[in-house]
């Protein structure tokens, strides 16, 4: 059974460059806001899109993600509407991937049957649930994986060569590694520490592997994207749309648009990454 | 919830996954796996392992005074007019509360792991105190994450960390209280993963953080056994202990849990009342959710959204609780009752005065639950209140709340 991501990626993979993957959080600033940049994501250059869910205690998230979970659940967020956002979406683009990114409890709570429907029929792709570990795979990982909805594993530097193949068991779209022990929008650690576990991994999956965590330039997109499938950028959009918010809120320019200059020159990064790999 | 079917033994606890029924696990990122991995295989090695046991329990007699004594508080005893009350007296112990049990056990087994750096969560300062304190004695730089809410309510526990040379970072994100302190020490170990042993407080967190604080703090529960057995020659009738994560509770409550004749009472906080948000008993009001590595009972709205809650006292204000504690809740091995803060500060007033004994307000709420069942009890029964640690911590929050100044 091939997903929207599996399609996306072979199609970048035969153009021969990486994909880039943004996130952005559902419901940040406001419902209809953040609608709006995640239409505007494709166009700018957006492969793939991470659809953050907030949750109130963000454990693995620096203070700008979590600064825009807060302003998402203040704007009214919950995972019912974070489902909804992503079928408006989906009504007017059935090609880009849509992967949802948080925390286990409000899909917990939502119920883990009904969740994986609601995200199937909302055209939902892939998850990725940051605490849930290989060994906990019987909550999510398995029903989402019988449900056809890839479930996305984070590899870290600290998944060695021996836990490596625990982590790719139950992975399917692709394998998200994250390029540093830290929270998200840390300094981007050394690169050719990052590309040596990219090839690492690599040795261990057929898998496309993306890279996040620290990437906030189009330079940076580049440079990783010379040896990753592809780069995950988050921490910088996120910015992106605080910096157009006021103290109270209010917006100062149009986010969607801050947002989509933004994509667009990490895009053009990520279009030149394997050119200068080639140099 | 269905409840689980009623098991031989309520001592087994967790399977090889860290789970107590449904509860427990290891709901953590990543990153932070293979250290829990390294850390549950250590511990599993330092158990059985005389040598850990001699250093800890030379430790424990020389360092922080153990045994902590069974007192008959006649005085309450008297003034209640039913059961006798014991208390049992961990605000005896070295630096002031049943915390050092468990840093002691746990900063060994640091050493063993030949860490560098200790960090730590803490709610009232109590477990902050005792992990600054085990840090100075064996060397180790030591940071603390404490709420800035409870910054300020609890000063001089502050001072006191800062005395014995560790770094309070003041955590400003939600209502500034333990969950916000959690959050930010799990994202300080996820960051400094190679040389970084993080002293979870309480017996929850990802397997095997709950039965390794319970084990360390079991001395509690070991000890009051056999010393009501020697004092009365019976085992209590009653036993009472105040509920935040639970880490006192589950000390006292483990060694009796198959003596199936001692009722056990676990006591949550109730702020100002079940009815409004103003409170942290997350048993009696919670439900089942996943937060900060373990499923457990939480206060959390219908999106699955943790709240604040809110007690009186720092050491309770926290909206989970042991994972080990949801799982005796359920199968109804141990009942879960709430005190108001109201009840817990009029307990706090009254065990000043006839016991010359100023309890944590902590503690005053599992003795708020005594002056309320020992009364109707016959007068040869035995009631024990663990007194998990002494209240000089507590008395600006007590000296505000009666509208007097210091």
């Amino acid at each position: 059974m091939t997903t929207r991501i599996d399609r996306r990626m072979a199609k970048l993979k035969a153009e021969g460059r990486p994909a880039l993957v943004t996130y952005f959080m559902g419901g940040d600033p406001d419902y209809d806001t953040a609608l709006a940049i995640m239409k505007a994501l494709p166009g700018a250059g957006s492969d793939i899109i991470e659809l953050g869910m907030p949750f109130s205690d963000p454990m693995a998230d620096g203070p700008a993600i979590q600064a825009a979970g807060l302003r998402a659940l203040k704007g009214g967020q919950t995972l019912a509407k974070t489902l909804k956002m992503a079928s408006e979406f989906r009504a007017g683009d059935d090609e880009t991937p849509i992967v949802l990114m948080g925390y286990y409890n409000p899909i917990y709570i939502y119920g883990v049957d009904r969740f994986l429907a609601d995200a199937k029929a909302s055209g939902i792709d892939g998850l990725i649930v940051v605490d849930l570990p290989p060994e906990m795979d019987e909550e999510l990982c398995i029903p989402a994986l019988k449900a056809g909805v890839n479930f996305i594993r984070l590899a870290t530097p600290t998944t060695d060569d021996k836990r490596l193949p625990k982590v790719l068991e139950n992975t399917s779209g692709f394998v998200y590694y994250v390029s540093m022990t830290g929270i998200t929008g840390s300094a981007l650690a050394d690169t050719a520490k990052v590309s040596a576990a990219v090839t690492r991994i690599k040795g261990h999956t057929a898998l496309p592997v993306c890279v996040g965590f620290g990437v906030k330039t189009a330079e940076q997109a580049r440079v990783i994207g010379a040896s990753a499938d592809g780069v995950v950028v988050g921490t910088a959009i996120v910015n992106a749309i605080a910096n157009v918010l006021g103290p109270r809120g209010e917006k100062t320019a149009d986010p969607a648009e801050a947002v989509a200059t933004l994509v667009s020159g990490l895009a053009q990064g990520v279009r030149s990454a394997r050119l200068a790999a080639a140099e | 919830m269905n409840k689980p079917a009623m098991p031989n033994s309520f001592r087994t606890g967790p399977d090889e996954q860290g789970m107590f029924g449904i509860f427990g696990g290891r709901f953590v990122a990543e990153t932070l796996m293979p250290l829990i991995l390294d850390l549950e295989e250590q511990w599993n090695k330092a158990k059985t392992d005389p040598e850990f046991k001699a250093e800890l329990q030379n430790l424990s007699t020389h360092y922080a005074g153990r045994p902590s004594k069974l007192y008959f508080a006649e005085g309450l005893t008297k003034h209640l007019g039913g059961a006798k009350v014991y208390f049992k007296r961990e605000d005896l112990n070295h630096t002031g509360s049943h915390k050092i049990n468990n840093c002691l056990g746990q900063i060994l087994l640091a050493k063993r792991m030949g860490k560098k750096r200790i960090i730590a969560e803490t709610g009232a300062g109590q477990h902050g105190v005792a992990s600054a304190t085990v840090a100075a004695r064996f060397g180790y730089p030591c940071v603390v994450y404490m709420g800035a809410t409870d910054v300020a309510r609890q000063s001089p526990n502050v001072f006191r960390m800062k005395l014995l040379g560790a770094e309070v970072r003041p955590v400003t994100a939600g209502h500034g209280t333990l969950k916000d302190a959690m959050n930010e020490a799990l994202r300080d170990w996820v960051t400094n993963v190679e040389d970084t042993y993080y002293l979870i407080g309480t017996a929850a967190g990802p397997h095997p953080y709950p039965e390794l604080v319970r084990d360390f703090q079991s001395v509690i529960g070991t000890e009051a056994r056999a010393q009501m057995l020697e004092q009365e020659g019976r085992l209590p009738d009653v036993i009472i202990a105040a509920v935040g994560g639970g880490s006192n509770a589950i000390g006292l409550f483990h060694p009796f849990l198959d003596d199936k004749d001692v009722r056990i009472i676990g006591i949550e906080a109730g702020g100002r009342g079940l009815d409004g948000i103003e409170h942290c008993a997350s048993m009696s009001a919670g439900k089942p959710g996943v937060l900060h590595g373990n499923r457990t009972y939480l206060l959390q709205n219908s999106d699955g959204q943790i709240l604040d809650g809110h007690s009186i006292s720092a050491g309770l204000d926290y909206p989970g609780v042991g994972p080990e504690h949801s799982w005796l809740r359920d199968s109804g091995r141990v009942q879960y009752e709430p005190i108001l803060d109201d009840e817990a500060l009029e307990a706090f007033q009254l065990t000043t005065r006839v016991e010359g004994i100023i309890p944590a307000l902590e503690s005053a709420h599992a003795i708020a639950h005594a002056m309320k069942i020992v009364p109707k009890m016959d007068k040869d029964q035995l009631v024990i209140v663990n007194l998990s640690g002494r209240g000089d911590k507590d008395v600006h929050t007590v000296a505000n709340m009666l509208g007097m100044e210091i």
